[in-house]
């Protein structure tokens, strides 16, 4: 029990990465981008190839950043030059990255149990039971006050906006094409360095490894924001990592239930997100009525 | 400052639903100039405006600003000499972003946008004594959503951001219109503080006379795409509503001198 927790907290950080790229376009650009199901698998894919042929793990990483901005980039070119609908635009994308990851890894798997890769090192160089997770924890972190940082600045201020309110943005010298299609680079180079470290982590790379990856992150970032609310930036972005902690955590206790077979990891996962969704707008309203009917009972006592 | 030279735009051309919405308009803007224009639905103020600004691009003729031919410029790199107020409060305001931040998105118009912070306290010490000039106690909620602000409290918000940059022109399109009548006067009077101490040169869209025959050296009537009707100086100080009224009058009267000739 206990173990399999501490598991889900080890995956939920690296998921926590993906989160964060997803709540980039979902919530700060406003641009549900279903390239994720297949930038995902291109992280691990162009990770897992360059390993298996002896590349440094910090590079492969790196390679799988790049590859997953690559991918983005393009799916916002779609859209943005293309004029083609978001929605559209990723799942375009998301079937092209199915063959070109096919490409990729020459195979529909990739193992790694024999490489030697980031986790590895981790385990050999500082070893125990908490080095990965001690690991995950600085390398989310880090993550987490760049973008932070980021979403600040000048350029960052100017992004938030074109979700927000394009035509106001364009009016103050903003860009909305570049700044869409640098946001969705940014967002899948998240998913694939998520991706990356997750196949690692599991010892293989798979090419079906994406499927439903966008409503993982989508419930992450809905759990987080449920939870923690989204009153600033800092608070969104913490909000959205432990999201893809607790998401990690309730598919845990979730399969441990007896009738529950791995298979219905996505119905669990759907049924998740539709919870997180409707449920906050239920105790709202629910809260509501109680104070209306408590403030009619305190009036109807004044009168007597 | 800005010169239309000829602007002639069609919609739809070549369809039965064609509409020639801009119809050979020339005019020359004079650097300081405050115009307001007015003109029924559909004359074409809008379309005029957007040409301007660079969202739509004219069939023909040319937009001339500080002597730069921009007719093909894009719209958001016109964007760093051009200020814009539109008709919808919402509009020109980002919700989720506070007041600070809405306000160092205005800051950068005009250079292109680094990865330095966008609000740094130098700049919030600026953006304060900016938003004292408002007198609507802005300044002290700095951080406070601007989804949380009033219409009217957007709406000066927004003129602010068009304006402490100093652009070289200001747009003006029917910016009060969507305001109680009380919200749209404090705009209405902002709008002309900001205008005489910045020297702004200024173009305003109106469908409000009253406001188009108060404010602004210079007035235009627009009718189908023409401008039917021009006015400036001590000419232009001196019309009234009532002058105004008879000109669409004047307008209208061809149609119906015609009709009550033929009835008679």
């Amino acid at each position: 029990m206990w173990m399999s927790i501490f598991t889900s907290v080890e995956v939920g950080l690296m998921f926590a990465l993906m989160a964060l790229g997803v709540y980039l376009s979902f919530r700060i650009l406003d641009f549900p981008d279903l390239t994720v199901d297949g930038s995902f698998v291109t992280g691990a894919a162009v990770a897992a190839i360059m390993l298996v042929n002896g590349a440094n793990p910090l590079i492969a990483v790196t390679a799988a950043f790049a590859a997953g901005f690559i991918a983005g980039v393009i799916t916002g070119l779609l859209h943005t030059v293309g004029g083609i609908n978001p929605l559209l635009s990723g799942i375009l994308m998301m079937i092209a990255l199915y063959s070109i990851n096919l490409r990729i890894m020459d195979a529909p798997n990739v193992s790694l149990l024999t490489q030697t890769h980031l986790f590895t090192w981790i385990r050999e160089g500082i070893g125990g039971t908490w080095a990965i997770m001690g690991v995950m924890v600085a390398v989310v972190l880090v993550v987490k006050v760049l973008l932070d940082f980021f979403l600040k600045t000048e350029f960052g201020l100017a992004l938030r906006a074109v979700g927000d309110n394009h035509l106001m943005i364009t009016s103050f010298s903003g860009n909305i094409h570049f700044y869409k299609v640098f946001g969705l680079g940014l967002s899948n180079a998240l998913v694939a360095l998520a991706g990356a470290l997750v196949a690692q982590y599991s010892g293989f790379a798979d090419v079906n490894a994406g499927i439903g990856m966008i409503v993982i992150g989508l419930a992450s970032v809905i759990i987080g924001e449920a939870i923690f609310g989204k009153k600033t930036i800092i608070r969104t972005t913490l909000a959205v990592i432990v999201g893809a902690i607790i998401y990690r955590i309730i598919v845990a206790l979730a399969l441990r239930v007896e009738f529950l077979e791995t298979g219905d990891l996505k119905l669990i996962t759907a049924i998740i997100v539709i919870l997180a969704l409707v449920l906050p707008k239920a105790i709202a309203k629910q809260k509501e009525t109680m104070r209306k009917r408590q403030r009619r009972l305190r009036l109807s006592a004044q009168k007597g | 400052m800005l010169q239309l030279n000829e602007i002639y735009k069609v919609f739809n051309e070549g369809t039965p639903d064609e509409k020639v919405a801009i119809d050979e308009i020339s005019l020359d803007v004079k650097k300081g100039d405050f115009i307001t224009i007015i003109g029924s639905n559909g004359a074409g103020k809008s379309t005029l405006f957007n040409i301007i600004a660079g969202k739509m691009f004219p069939d023909m003729g040319e937009v001339v600003i500080n002597g730069q031919d921009v007719t093909r410029l894009s719209e958001y790199k016109r964007a760093r000499r051009i200020g814009r107020v539109f008709q919808d409060p919402m509009a020109g305001t980002s919700p989720t972003l506070t007041i600070e931040e809405n306000l160092a998105i205005a800051y950068s118009r005009v250079k292109p946008r680094t990865l330095r912070p966008g609000v740094t306290a130098k700049r919030r010490t600026f953006f304060k004594e900016q938003l004292e000039t408002l007198g609507l106690g802005l300044e002290d909620r700095l951080r406070a959503k601007v989804g949380l602000l009033s219409g009217g409290e957007r709406q000066a918000l927004s003129l602010l951001m068009a304006t402490f940059t100093k652009p070289d022109l200001l747009l003006l399109d029917e910016h009060t219109a969507a305001l109680d009548p009380s919200r749209a006067a404090l705009i209405t009077r902002l709008t002309k503080e900001i205008v005489e101490r910045e020297q702004l040169t200024t173009i305003m869209i109106t469908h409000n006379m009253q406001q188009a025959v108060d404010l602004g050296n210079r007035i235009l009537m627009m009718d189908k795409g023409q401008i039917i009707f021009e006015e400036e100086g001590a000419r232009k100080k001196h019309l009234t509503v009532s002058d105004l009224l008879n000109e669409f009058g004047k307008m209208k009267g061809t149609e119906l001198s015609d009709r009550t000739l033929l009835g008679g």
